[in-house]
């Protein structure tokens, strides 16, 4: 009953930073709302592995854990300095901020 | 015993993922990218770590349990990261922190679009 | 399953379809497409979340990895190539389109109604060759994941297809794009910057986890979910994120174009050629039966996964272990030559630019 009140609360979150996705402003903002997202897809298939009684869930929301920082970080990459080539370095390929 | 365990445990779960949610309402209310990112990366780090240890209190020690370390792992490793990641190329990018009192919103508030955005379109 | 996590599972149901219809609307809305690649990637992410409540763990797997993992970053590739929105339409020409839309989703969705009920064990799909499987797997393969077993196994050929078609993939991106950066890259600069310090921390961290997580799929596969080709994506992934923090001249260092390519074709041989020992020994193509000639098989010690008076398919166990190996080789190599392909034509691309 605990569990299913949890993944309640997970689900209620994952709507509102779909929200958040959807409303930018800016593309930071969105790519937050992706990665939080996933964090939170993570939890949500831990508990409802336990939920269902089907621990090989636990599997996948490992793989989510991990796959979810790589795509935060090509995001972050490509919006900022519009490669996925380069190193990141200070000197190398990145823009003069705006002022 | 393992009752009590259930118990606490399932606590715990609920409490982790009220976290979470509180997090997300600061998601969507916070004024600027840098107090979002506040927000979103420590009640997920908090609520991960509040719910996973619920679930390994719930499974006791089995295999499971090492996994739900692992993730725990994971999460503490990679939500920090990402989130200093993001910040630093939006603070990069142009994005200024809105400072002060959120509700009055001076005249020269940051751009609401991306500044990247911009100027990629009139490249164009 | 109790009545209650029934429910449970139904409510999960509705909430993450009205979830992806939320994201579908809003993909379709959007103007931006990098803003569409990034809900895509949500949208992958709970359609694997999805999945996973359907109890299809395999599928689930291949979805997170693929479609939120490596589809999200080789259309991010694509996106340097070309422009990042799309242009206005006039609504005129729309009508077309939307009326083909609208009459295709209402046959599907009048086709789903025809679908037997989720779970139905007199449907055709459980009742024939589906029931067949679960069966006899046991006493035909050896204590395998079902699902391993009948995609590995049983249908060894499709899959070997399957790789063939990757492969295929691959080559095809290469011959568009190319292996690799034509230039020579620049070296990085002597003095890396704190820029990114904690990044860069962090993914040599997780980058040797992440490989070493890619192996368990691979071998735990063939017992729980996952198998070669979410391994083979993962261990892709695993070197992407390195090329992405430490740029695409340290990882053609350590991964070379060359290598990469070579053990594509290396894999997609290794599991033809399985196939060919079995013709060999008298079996048909890919009959793991007839993997080792009777010889061969008396050689192997009985005890050599402990138990020594269970019955063991040898033949079986070491086909479906090699053929495996083939998929991971050429599905995380052909990965790993299209992010070539992709970020060395973009930086060719900047170079003719100066």
């Amino acid at each position: 009953m605990l569990l299913a009140a949890g993944t309640a609360g997970l689900l209620v979150a994952m709507v509102l930073m779909i929200a958040r996705a959807v409303m930018g402003p800016s593309q930071y903002d969105r790519i937050l709302a992706a990665n939080s997202f996933g964090t939170k897809t993570v939890l949500l298939l831990a508990v409802i592995g336990y939920l269902f009684g089907r621990p090989h869930f636990l599997d996948v929301a490992l793989v989510y854990a991990l796959i979810n920082f790589v795509v935060t970080i090509a995001l972050m990459k490509f919006f900022r300095y519009r490669s996925l080539a380069q190193p990141l370095t200070a000197s190398a390929g990145e823009r003069a901020p705006h002022d | 015993m393992t009752e009590a365990l259930h118990w606490i445990g399932g606590g715990l779960v609920v409490i982790g993922s009220l976290l979470t949610l509180f997090g997300a309402v600061g998601v969507l209310r916070f004024p600027d990218v840098y107090t979002r990112i506040h927000a979103a990366s420590l009640t997920d780090t908090g609520g991960a770590t509040l719910a996973l240890l619920g679930l390994g209190l719930i499974s006791g020690l089995t295999p499971e349990t090492l996994k739900l370390a692992f993730i725990w792992a994971f999460v503490m490793l990679t939500t920090p990261a990402a989130a200093n990641a993001l910040a630093n190329a939006a603070y990069g990018s142009g994005h200024k922190p809105r400072i002060g009192a959120f509700q009055i919103i001076p005249s020269d508030a940051p751009r609401e679009t991306d500044p990247e955005d911009a100027d990629r379109s009139s490249s164009q | 399953m109790t009545g209650f996590a029934v429910e449970m599972s139904a409510a999960l149901n509705v909430v993450l379809l009205l979830m992806l219809v939320a994201i579908g609307l809003a993909v379709a809305h959007t103007r931006n497409l990098l803003t569409a690649i990034l809900l895509m990637s949500v949208y992958s992410l709970v359609s694997a979340a999805w999945l996973m409540v359907m109890d299809a763990a395999d599928v689930a797997f291949t979805e997170a990895v693929v479609g939120a993992g490596a589809s999200t970053i080789i259309l991010l590739g694509a996106i340097l190539l070309t422009r990042g929105a799309t242009a206005r339409v006039d609504w005129r020409a729309m009508v077309a389109p939307a009326l083909l839309a609208v009459i295709t989703g209402g046959l599907l969705i009048y086709a789903s109604l025809g679908l037997p009920e989720f779970g139905d064990p007199s449907s055709p799909a459980n009742a024939y060759v589906g029931r067949m499987y679960l069966e006899r797997t046991g006493e035909e393969v050896g204590p395998h994941n079902v699902v391993t077993a009948v995609l590995a196994s049983y249908r060894g050929f499709d899959t070997l297809g399957e790789t063939v078609v990757i492969f295929a993939a691959g080559l095809g991106v290469a011959l568009m794009l190319g292996f690799g950066p034509r230039a020579t890259l620049a070296p990085a600069p002597e003095k890396m910057g704190d820029h990114h310090v904690v990044l860069r921390v962090a993914a040599k961290m997780l980058i040797p986890l992440i490989t070493l997580y890619a192996f368990y799929v691979q071998f735990h596969g063939d017992l729980g979910a996952g198998g070669a080709f979410q391994a083979g994506v993962i261990l892709a992934v695993a070197v992407i994120l390195y090329g992405l923090v430490f740029g695409l001249r340290e990882t053609i260092a350590a991964v070379p174009v060359k290598a990469a390519r070579s053990v594509a074709a290396l894999g997609v041989m290794l599991y033809a050629g399985i196939g060919v020992i079995c013709m060999v020994n008298g079996g048909a193509f890919l009959d793991y039966d007839y993997l080792f000639s009777p010889q061969v098989e008396a050689m192997i010690p009985a005890n050599l996964l402990g138990d020594p008076h269970e019955e063991h398919h040898w033949g079986q166990h070491f086909g479906i272990l090699f053929v495996e190996l083939g998929v991971l080789l050429t599905v995380s190599s052909t990965i790993v030559t299209i992010f070539y392909g992709f970020a060395g034509r973009s930086i060719d691309a900047e170079e003719a630019k100066r």
